[in-house]
């Protein structure tokens, strides 16, 4: 920590003076080696390679100044783990252990590139030596991410040297709360959870009403599944974060602040817990924060482990120590929220650009996006894409753009289907609709919503009626129980799925389906049981003649469920040898040595195992 | 039961005995005893006051609470969108089917918690296991039934050492 040494900042000049410093402090020929350890990278190990490079960094006797860095989710997860060296900006994939040496003599000291480590672009085979060449990150605009990958988050110097805390000082030394509020409101900022709502008038509305004590909050119970966008910001850039919340506190004029963190996060606590830390010691979080009249304090709590505690008013019950059940929303949370006093909420990524919006102005910001969807959004792009992660894409960009061109379209040479975004309230949109533009109320329109974030990209082998049997069920399993339509509702319309996947449907399930949806639509009492029936209800609109094949045919065109399709045995592809048939449990295979083997389709069982094991690709879904 | 008390009155003095903080104190209870005690629930509810009914209440309502002991290893396998397109609903059944395990449940030796969770959102490298915090990422049935077998050589292993 080279900070600590630093005593309490008094003014916002005290802070440019130390940004100054550590500017300075810089020299321009040192080298930086930076390891993203965002959570895909972790996965494969990445950890392992910053530790092996601050070693090397440690063991070099060559007289330059070396710096690893272990960062934030860089994005590019498909091809990771990502190393970055600076001078340069080279950028290496897939780096192994053993290729932590070679990096170290041939780039860091010997200034060569390695040409093995670098992106190779698939169509034209060209190698990409920075980020700027690969089209992954051409077409992206990173505002929220923009600190992603390039600082250490567990480095407040690292933070206030790329300008962190600046747009704090700013407010506190020449703004007034409604001039925060202001800039917010010419931003155009919505909500980034997935609601949309107008930030700034939610600011305003909480400044404005009665009661005392206010509290603000940072949703980071990011539970929707297929989405890490929160997760990567908390644990790659923490301070971007509580420094747009106490932007916030100061417009709404709140002195304690929470960030209710997911449970399965528990990396996203320990950062945070540090970056409050070190941002307390250094006087931009507490009393008297830059020696202004103003103090503000954050505590973090950790999940239990709900879905519906994503919910706002779930997710206060939550903080009040009670079960995570949502109450109806006559009387806004901005009015009686947390301990029933005025209380804001919003999500991490709405937090994380509010500082940018601050240093920039708000018309800079407005000039991003469309008509009514301003600045950028992160998506996490995941499913059968050829490169998964995590992007961030000026509103009003197409869809198509951020499965072809971002995405690298469909792994495996296969058909795209559909692209399922909002999370499991969301809609599957189809192939005919690529071409709209991303934004809220687009997305919408089109029976989808624009959600936190989850981008899942489905190809021809997926099965639209089990998409909607797996959130349906997750839905079922998580709601709280305390209103009957979502309580047996779900349940209701899970049973149906069941049986139209297992070849049971019959003729009317479909009609009884949008029944129910339209009935949990209207009469649920949170946004989790309102849109519950989303996915059903898209797949339905796209997709109706899956849902026919499954009910009136007993077949699934997908070839995903079970007993609705068979298997046969290519006679050309087969080379008889025997492993299918020794693995058949239910001895349905017959053939001989240099006789292509043969399915008895009255004994097998469809249970797949000769599908599994054929090591020729000769076992057919039909 | 002094000893229960003691814990407990450390950890309430921690929250300043605040209520609204129950959650954070179930957590730091169930963090030292790996799981929440009957015992220990109900000195709880006598600290802070509170009636027993209200502190299950909120036990049995979030997932990560458990009320029984917890195996010597802790296996997490995501069943998130992703994971799910990518097979972990077939990984799920077969380390059922190979251990004789529900999600949520111990093995009966002890050997392993099983856990099925949302999402651990490290979906770009799905599907995705944690074994004691460890990730193991592409995983396939085959694969994460290897990775369990190995955990049960490292405890007999360990048992062995521990005997001799």
């Amino acid at each position: 920590m080279t900070v600590l040494g630093n005593a309490k900042l008094r003014s916002a000049a005290d802070l440019k003076h130390m940004q100054e410093e550590l500017r300075a402090r810089h020299t321009p020929s040192a080298k930086c080696v930076r390891v993203c350890t965002g959570p895909g990278c972790a996965a494969k190990g990445s950890p392992r390679l910053y530790e092996l490079f601050c070693e090397a960094v440690e063991r070099t006797g060559a007289d330059v100044e070396i710096e690893a860095k272990s960062v934030g989710c860089h994005g590019l997860c498909e091809c990771g783990p990502i190393v970055l060296i600076q001078p340069g900006n080279i950028f290496y994939q897939k780096v192994e252990e053993p290729d932590v040496a070679e990096i170290f003599r041939e780039t860091i000291l010997g200034d060569r590139v390695v040409e093995k480590l670098l992106y190779e672009n698939p169509a034209t085979g060209q190698k990409a030596v920075t980020p700027e060449e690969i089209t992954f990150y051409k077409v992206q605009k990173r505002i929220a991410l923009a600190g992603n990958g390039l600082i250490d988050p567990t480095n407040i110097g690292d933070y206030i040297a790329e300008g962190g805390y600046i747009a704090l000082a700013k407010v506190l030394s020449s703004m007034t709360p409604e001039e925060v509020i202001s800039e917010v409101e010419a931003a155009g900022l919505r909500g980034r959870g997935g609601g949309g709502f107008p930030t700034a008038r939610k600011w305003r509305s909480c400044r404005e009403a009665d009661g005392s004590p206010k509290y603000v909050i940072c949703n980071g119970d990011e539970g929707d599944p297929g989405a890490f966008m929160d997760r990567a910001i908390m644990e790659g850039n923490p301070h971007a974060v509580i420094e747009g919340m106490i932007i916030g506190a100061y417009a709404i004029g709140s002195e304690q602040g929470y960030i209710y963190v997911r449970n399965e996060y528990p990396l996203s606590v320990e950062r945070l817990k540090l970056a409050i830390e070190q941002a307390r010691e250094l006087g931009v979080l507490g009393e008297k924060i830059l020696g202004s009249s103003f103090s503000f304090d954050i505590r973090i709590n950790r999940g239990g482990g709900a879905f519906v505690c994503g919910e706002s008013t779930a997710l206060m019950a939550s903080l009040e120590g009670r079960p995570g059940e949502p109450r109806a929303k006559y009387i806004h949370t901005v009015e009686s929220g947390l301990h029933g006093r005025p209380t804001n909420l919003n999500n991490v990524e709405t937090w994380a650009n509010v500082p940018a919006i601050v240093n920039h102005g708000g018309e800079w910001f407005s000039s991003i996006g469309t008509e009514k969807s301003k600045g950028t959004k992160v998506f996490c792009l995941v499913g059968k894409v050829v490169n998964t992660g995590l992007v961030e894409v000026p509103m009003g960009i197409t869809l198509r753009r951020i499965v072809e061109e971002i995405g690298g379209g469909i792994a495996g040479g296969k058909r795209f289907k559909a692209v399922q975004t909002g999370g499991p309230s969301g809609g599957c949109i189809p192939a005919e609709h690529l071409d709209a533009r991303v934004d809220f109320d687009e997305l919408t329109k089109l029976g989808s919503m624009m959600g936190s974030g989850g981008m899942i990209v489905m190809d021809e082998d997926t099965c639209m009626v089990r998409v909607a049997k797996y959130f349906t069920n997750f839905l079922q399993k998580e709601s709280c129980g305390k209103c009957t339509p979502c309580r047996e509702g779900l349940s209701q319309m899970l049973y149906i799925l069941e049986r139209v996947t297992k070849g049971e449907g019959e003729v009317g399930d479909v009609e009884e389906l949008e029944g129910l949806a339209d009935l949990l639509g209207g009469t649920a009492l949170c946004a989790l049981g309102k849109t519950a029936a989303n996915p059903i209800v898209s797949t339905i609109r796209y997709f109706r003649d899956e849902y026919d094949a499954h009910i009136k045919e007993k077949r699934c065109p997908a070839k995903e469920c079970r007993g609705l399709f068979r298997y046969e045995i290519d006679s050309e592809a087969c080379t008889a040898c025997g492993i299918c048939l020794k693995n058949c449990p239910a001895d349905a295979i017959t053939g001989e040595k240099k006789v292509p083997h043969v399915i008895n389709q009255e004994k097998c069982t469809l249970c797949g195992m000769c599908w599994e094991k054929c090591p020729f690709t000769a076992v057919l879904k039909v | 039961m002094t000893e229960e008390n003691k814990l407990i009155g450390q950890i309430v003095d921690l929250y300043d005995g605040e209520v609204g903080m129950l959650i954070p104190m179930m957590q730091d209870l169930q963090a030292e005893c790996g799981y929440l005690p009957a015992d220990h629930l109900r000195c709880l509810s006598r600290h802070l006051k509170v009636p027993l009914s209200r502190l299950y209440a909120v036990v049995t309502f979030y997932s990560s609470f458990r009320l029984s002991p917890k195996g010597a290893h802790e296996v997490t396998l995501c069943l998130g969108t992703v994971c799910y397109l990518k097979g972990a609903g077939s990984i799920s059944e077969a380390i059922i089917r190979e251990f004789r395990v529900e999600p949520g449940g111990t093995t009966r030796d002890r050997l392993f918690s099983f856990n099925a969770v949302n999402c651990v959102g490290a979906c770009a490298v799905a599907p995705v296991m944690l074994v004691d915090g460890k990730y193991y990422h592409g995983v396939t049935p085959e694969s994460a039934i290897e990775v369990l077998y190995g955990l049960s050589a490292d405890k007999i292993a360990a048992e062995k050492e521990g005997s001799a």
